[in-house]
């Protein structure tokens, strides 16, 4: 059973602080925050998400850099208690819109009817934001997103895109528009998480797709609604019982899966005749679909590093990325990372003749080498050199001393795995009934690295 | 640290600007009490919320409490809830103050607004005051036949809880509190027929009941205890499973609410598993990770029985692990990687071919790479282990200091479990000439296990080892395991006796103790091999070691001075004798530990990776109650009932799934047996080579005298002519009279840690003779050992023995099994005071070893 529910400010401060059985404490907001802020255990210096002090057990997960926590006195499932921590701050944003230290503090009434609702004697009762609606009765007050930084996934679409509606997604599940009507809408958002690595010679050693069918719907009187993906979809490797398995039938077009799971309102009868996905989608944010994929796929990257020694005290590094999507297609918020020897004293940049947008630094406390982009086109590659003083002389191989080169990016309107949504069908109520519909693509590095 | 933010912060409600606030708000209160104006709920509202923002960052204001009361005469739900919201957090501390409450709450409990009566219900049982509970029993009654669900719903809840609190001293109770009090919750939803048709339509309601139920509460009373056992629970969860109104309708949390239930069922045959598992089989697709582990925890327990429908277990629930893995947020994937990874430790052949996924990524936490690396070392077989070196590798290289030595530890571990370790010890050595200070540190450490286990290498080896400079060093840990090399293979090395001269010189700066000990005896081996060139550090060795301020160093030094005085060829027995390659290292843990947490899989045990015995104290134990065998045996001898463990036990460890003996460990115990016939050396080798290097050093128990003084009686009597194996530790004597009340043997067993595990083997004459297990009893017996309870058929028989020092009250429990087909012998010992129990394992097997004399 849970004790106690509090989301804590970066500073550590509770804004909201939910107690349920009475059986933990009252101090444990700062036990726990001066334990994570001051994590020192196994060698590791990031506290993990559970942990047990003095018999109390702390779960937690950080959201936008606020931190969710549970206590409790038993021994729960951690799992569930996490999930819940993560579902709560998703109902959180349904109903608030935005999702931050600000939004939190004006609404905190309302985050305390939901938590009240949420967990009943230490027991989970709903998370779902549809059920709690009529359980919930302090309108929202809104905070204006504008000059927030943007949160999830989904939030990537509000960067430089026109195309897209960037507020919607901010908007509150329960408030109406200030017009008064609600817009009807509904966004289907393919996110790909791609996660690589490449040898020193530049053949990929492993690679995986993290994919999530986002949904989030602003229809009234819940409609069901058919999400038709690539027909040729399957799941599951045939054949070879290697997972890793790089040969073959590459770039054959077919989609294959690894594994896949879905929400529980949908619903797959057709699924397995015409990969065709019905659902009535419940109000608010959910993932109707995650999916990976270890099958062979295009890099949209492709990182070249040099280190060479020059003199005794000297290296110089060239960095060149070569962006292979179509060119079609821009990339943003591009940042490259290598770290150097530990010795490095000084750095010196150059360019390409003629580079917009880019910026370089040499972290001295991590000797850590930084190149950011904001943009970059498909099919364009870019080259940094930087000349390297070292305080004192490298010994032996300077390969070793310095990588792996590790890189982030934001791909929209672009996916690797080409899995597709063929069509959005939603149910009709009238002729005129035709809500605005926005599926949308992205792609993300995860964990994008080459070694050198 | 950031300046105190209220000040400049934006003047939101949920920042009061200070303490001096709240009597302010008690003054604005007191005015609006009364009040019925238009507009009035608005200012409410506003003061109102001060208020639980004062609360929420810890203020004080429980002195308001009585005008908050006095506000809560409203028909506003948002300020009804606020209130309730106060009254709840100050109720408990302040009973006086909640007595204020119960008046307006048993009103609000009638109010038209089911919401309202729903809220008050569950407010009004939850101030947590044992007094008040006479009025909650008219409200809880009503509240159970309203006609909204949401009311009842809230009813349930609340009855649950309100059970819990009260059980203990329902005595003096009235017919209708009885009824609702006395039982448990499960009781009255089972005799009150139709109870879910009528009462709760929606299912909503009736996953509010499966939550409730969850996890099913630990009373505290005993013999409700017993009622509340096994059937209830399950006849109420299958029929919510099978029968009831369509376990896929239930919410996610409920599901996983009744699988967890589920999971304590014992179905009555095969067919039942099956259909089981085929009905829930989908819920392996659920995107949230408490569902899929939930419905895994039951797969593995339902085929614990079938050791091949349980591999296929293992390999359905591997993609969807996985996938778990990688979607969700970075906290869901910790968690779900922690069962993996018990899974992976469980049976490492299943997930070996899938090693790629354990790859560490850049960005991910030290904790999850942590996990990683473990799941890499243990997959690793003849047919991945060149890529998994070759990875982990890449990881030492890494900047992050504390991944490369975890990954340096790795292929340490990996090369120990392999037989074929050329390619490996190439790259240990390999890490040795990239010169950094934490690489050569490890791989140091590594080394010298490699050495004693394969000392085949040496040759290899030294060569690179003598080229690090002692200077290089400095970690004691990487400083000792090197001083060890170079006493160790002081004829291989050319330079030994003077890297050893060079450090002995700077005894006075060399902080640790463990270093100071191993140069010592470094020191002495290096003389009986290269005497002219070693004597000169010897002395001085010697010299320094006998002042040393630290106990051990000087009697180390002292015992080194007067064995090499006396004879310089016994010393040489005594300090280095010719070695056997170790086999097995002393494992951290058990194997009864990782079965039980096995056990208690889709819990913090898994996370933690210890028993939840060993983090949560026994009242908040909830659905992972303690099941120990012992509650299977009954106690005196009665065979019939026995045979079952016994022979479950027999049958696990055939099956590498069901239990995890180590393969090493069958290894492991043949060579003890056939290197040392002492009785018992065995334990004290594998406790001596987890903390010292050198296998025959003796390291002084607490009671120092007593040694010493051992040490002087043997150099004055001369000593035996034979290098005999360490001396003794002090003689345990233990009571004759020794008397243990059952109950207390159970709770003990339950609360002591494992002292020793260990296997042995039992004279076959001895068990020739052993029909029945009175046979074995009475011997012991005669040893002062008693049993408590065994049982078991032949060959398999299971005591549980235990015993008491004289003199003291310090007692010992042993678990031991005995096959008499091959002659082995399983024990267990558990102690009051672990310091003795080494000594009292070694009398107890002696007294076992001369079981065929008693014929």
């Amino acid at each position: 059973m849970i004790s106690q529910l509090f989301v804590l400010s970066q500073r550590g401060d509770s804004i909201v602080f939910r107690d349920y059985r009475g059986d933990v404490p009252k101090g444990s907001a700062e036990i726990f925050f001066r334990k994570v802020k001051f994590w020192k255990e196994d060698g590791g210096e990031e506290a993990p998400p559970v942990f047990n002090v003095d018999g109390v057990n702390y779960f937690h997960v950080k959201v936008v850099g606020l931190l969710f926590v549970a206590t409790s006195r038993t021994n729960l499932p951690p799992s569930l208690v996490l999930e819940l921590l993560q579902r709560i701050a998703r109902v959180i944003k349904d109903y608030l819109g935005v999702l931050n230290e600000d939004s939190l503090r004006k609404n905190f009434v309302l985050v305390y009817e939901l938590l009240d609702e949420v967990v009943d004697f230490g027991y989970v009762q709903t998370t779902s934001t549809e059920i709690l609606k009529s359980y919930i009765f302090n309108e929202p007050i809104m905070v204006d997103a504008g000059h927030l930084p943007p949160l999830g996934p989904a939030a990537m679409f509000m960067q430089g895109t026109k195309r897209m509606p960037g507020t919607a997604i901010t908007k509150s599940v329960v408030a109406n528009e200030p017009g008064g009507r609600k817009r009807e809408e509904i966004f289907v958002d393919i996110i790909e998480k791609i996660s690589i690595t490449f040898s020193s010679s530049g053949y990929i050693l492993t690679s995986e797709i993290d994919g999530t069918i986002q949904m989030k719907s602003y229809l009234t009187g819940n409609p069901e609604i058919r999400l038709a993906l690539n027909e040729d979809l399957s799941i599951g490797r045939a054949g070879g019982r290697s997972v890793y398995d790089y040969g073959g039938s590459a770039g054959s077009g077919a989609v294959v899966l690894d594994d896949c799971n879905f929400h529980e309102s949908v619903h797959l009868d057709s699924f397995d005749v015409d990969r065709t996905l019905t659902l009535v989608p419940p109000d608010g944010e959910f993932p109707v679909m995650n999916y990976r994929i270890t099958q062979e796929f295009k890099p949209p990257f492709r990182i070249n590093t040099l280190i060479e020694g020059a003199g005794s005290l000297k290296a110089e590094v060239i960095l060149k990325i070569r962006a292979e999507f179509p060119s079609d297609i821009t990339a943003n918020t591009i940042s490259v990372q290598m770290p150097l020897p530990t010795y490095t004293s000084r750095v010196s940049f150059e360019l390409e003749p003629g580079a917009v947008g880019q910026t370089t630094d040499f972290k001295e406390s991590n000797k850590r080498l930084e190149w950011s982009l904001k943009k970059v086109l498909g099919g364009s590659d870019h080259t940094l050199r930087a000349k390297l003083t070292f305080s004192q002389e490298s010994h032996g191989n300077i390969t070793k001393e310095a990588g792996p080169v590790s890189m982030t990016f934001t791909i929209p309107m672009h996916n690797p795995s080409r899995l597709q949504v063929k069509y959005l069908q939603i149910a009709k109520k009238s002729k005129t009934y035709n809500p605005y519909r926005w599926v949308r693509y992205v792609t993300q590095a995860n964990s994008y690295v080459a070694r050198i | 640290m950031a300046p105190p933010a209220q000040t400049h912060r934006s003047p939101s409600p949920s920042q009061p600007s200070g303490k001096g606030e709240v009597s302010d708000l008690k003054m604005q209160l007191r005015q609006l009490a009364g009040s019925r104006a238009p507009g009035t709920d608005d200012a409410k509202r506003e003061l109102f919320k001060k208020v639980i923002s004062c609360m929420t960052i810890g203020i004080d204001v429980s002195s308001v409490f009585s005008e908050m009361v006095m506000c809560s005469a409203t028909s506003d739900i948002v300020l009804k809830k606020m209130c309730y919201l106060y009254v709840g957090n100050y109720a408990k501390n302040n009973p006086d103050l909640a007595l204020l409450t119960i008046n307006f709450l048993q009103r609000d409990c009638k109010d038209e607004d089911p919401m309202i009566r729903g809220l008050a219900l569950r407010s009004l049982c939850s101030l947590r005051v044992t007094n008040l509970v006479e009025y909650l029993v008219g409200p809880l009654g009503s509240g159970l036949k309203d006609s909204n669900s949401y009311v009842v719903a809230n009813c349930l809840c609340a009855l649950q809880e309100i059970w819990g609190l009260e059980a203990a001293k329902s005595e003096e109770a009235s017919t209708e509190r009885e009824t609702l009090l006395s039982k448990p919750l499960i009781y009255y939803l089972l005799n009150s027929q139709g109870f879910f048709e009528n009462n709760l339509p929606t299912s909503q309601g009736r996953d509010k009941v499966c939550l409730t139920l969850y996890p099913p509460q630990t009373p505290p009373c005993e013999n409700t205890l017993e009622q509340l056992d096994t059937s209830v629970d399950f006849s109420l969860s299958t029929t919510l499973l099978r029968f009831g109104p369509g376990f896929k309708e239930f919410s996610e949390w409920a599901q996983c609410a009744v699988l967890e239930l589920v999971s304590k069922y014992v179905p009555s045959d095969s067919n039942e598993i099956f259909d089981m598992m085929n009905l829930l089989e989908d819920r392996l697709q659920h995107a949230n990770g408490a569902v899929v582990l939930a419905t895994i925890k039951l797969f593995l327990q339902l085929t614990l029985s079938m050791a091949d429908i349980h591999q296929q277990v293992y390999e359905r629930i591997k993609a969807p692990l996985l996938t778990l893995v990688s979607s969700g947020g970075p906290e869901q994937s910790y968690a779900v990687l922690s069962h993996l990874h018990l899974l992976v430790m469980r049976a490492p052949y299943i997930f070996s071919a899938d090693y790629k996924h354990f790859y560490c990524q850049y960005n991910e936490p030290f904790y999850v790479k942590k996990l990683k690396l473990e799941m890499l070392t243990a997959v690793a077989n003849e047919s991945n282990t060149y890529e998994i070196v070759t990875e982990l590798c890449e990881y030492a290289a890494n900047v992050d200091i504390p991944m490369a030595r975890e990954s340096i530890r790795a292929v340490g571990k990996i090369a120990l479990q392999q037989y074929d370790v050329n390619a490996i010890v190439d790259r240990l050595l390999q890490f040795l000439e990239m010169e950094k200070e934490h690489v050569t540190a490890e791989t140091l450490v590594l080394v010298k296990d490699l050495l004693r286990k394969y000392p085949q290498w040496s040759h290899d080896c030294i060569a690179v080892v003598g080229n690090i400079s002692s200077k290089n060093v400095q970690e004691p840990k990487a400083k000792s395991a090197l001083i060890w090399m170079l006493g160790e293979y002081a004829q291989d090395m050319q330079d030994a006796p003077y890297v050893l001269e060079s450090l002995i010189e700077n005894w006075e700066e060399e902080l640790s103790a463990e270093v100071r000990l191993h140069l010592l005896t470094a020191v002495v081996k290096c003389f009986f091999r290269r005497p002219p060139e070693t004597q000169k550090a010897l002395g001085a060795a010697l010299a320094a070691g006998i002042n040393d301020f630290h106990q051990d160093v000087h009697d180390r030094a002292l015992l080194y001075y007067r064995l090499l005085q006396y004879n310089v060829s016994i010393a040489e027995r005594v300090v280095n004798p010719p070695k056997q390659a170790v086999s097995v290292f002393a494992d951290t843990q058990s194997n009864e530990i990782k079965d039980r947490i096995f056990d208690e899989f889709n819990s913090l045990s898994v996370v933690y990776q210890k028993p939840s015995y060993m983090y949560t104290d026994k009242e908040h134990r909830g659905p992972f109650a303690f099941t120990e065998e012992i509650g299977n045996l009954s106690v005196g001898a009665e065979p019939t009932d026995n045979v079952v463990p016994a022979q479950r036990i027999e049958a696990n460890d055939k099956d590498l799934l069901l239990s995890t003996s180590d393969k090493e460990e069958s290894k492991g115990s043949s060579h003890n047996g056939s290197a040392y016939s002492a009785p018992g050396y065995d334990g004290s080798l594998a406790a001596l080579t987890q903390t010292d290097l050198v296998s025959l050093d003796y390291k002084p128990t607490p009671n120092v005298p007593s040694a010493t003084f051992a040490i002087d009686d043997l150099l004055g009597l001369g000593l035996p002519a034979a290098a005999s194996p360490p001396p003794p530790p002090p003689v345990l004597k233990l009571n004759t009279k020794a008397a243990l009340e059952p109950n207390t043997f159970q709770q003990k067993w339950r609360q002591l840690p494992i002292s020793i595990s260990q296997e042995t083997s039992i004279n076959p004459q001895g068990v020739a003779a052993m029909t029945t297990p009175q046979v074995l009893i009475r011997h012991m017996q005669g040893h002062s050992i008693h049993c408590i309870a065994s049982g078991g058929q032949a060959p398999n028989f299971k005591f549980f023995f235990y015993a008491q020092k004289a003199e003291e009250l310090s007692t010992y429990l042993v678990e031991c099994i005995v096959n008499s087909s091959s002659c082995k012998v399983q024990l267990k010992i558990k102690a009051d005071y672990q310091s003795t129990s080494q000594a009292f394992s070694e009398l107890f097997q002696s007294a076992l070893s001369k079981f065929r004399f008693s014929l």
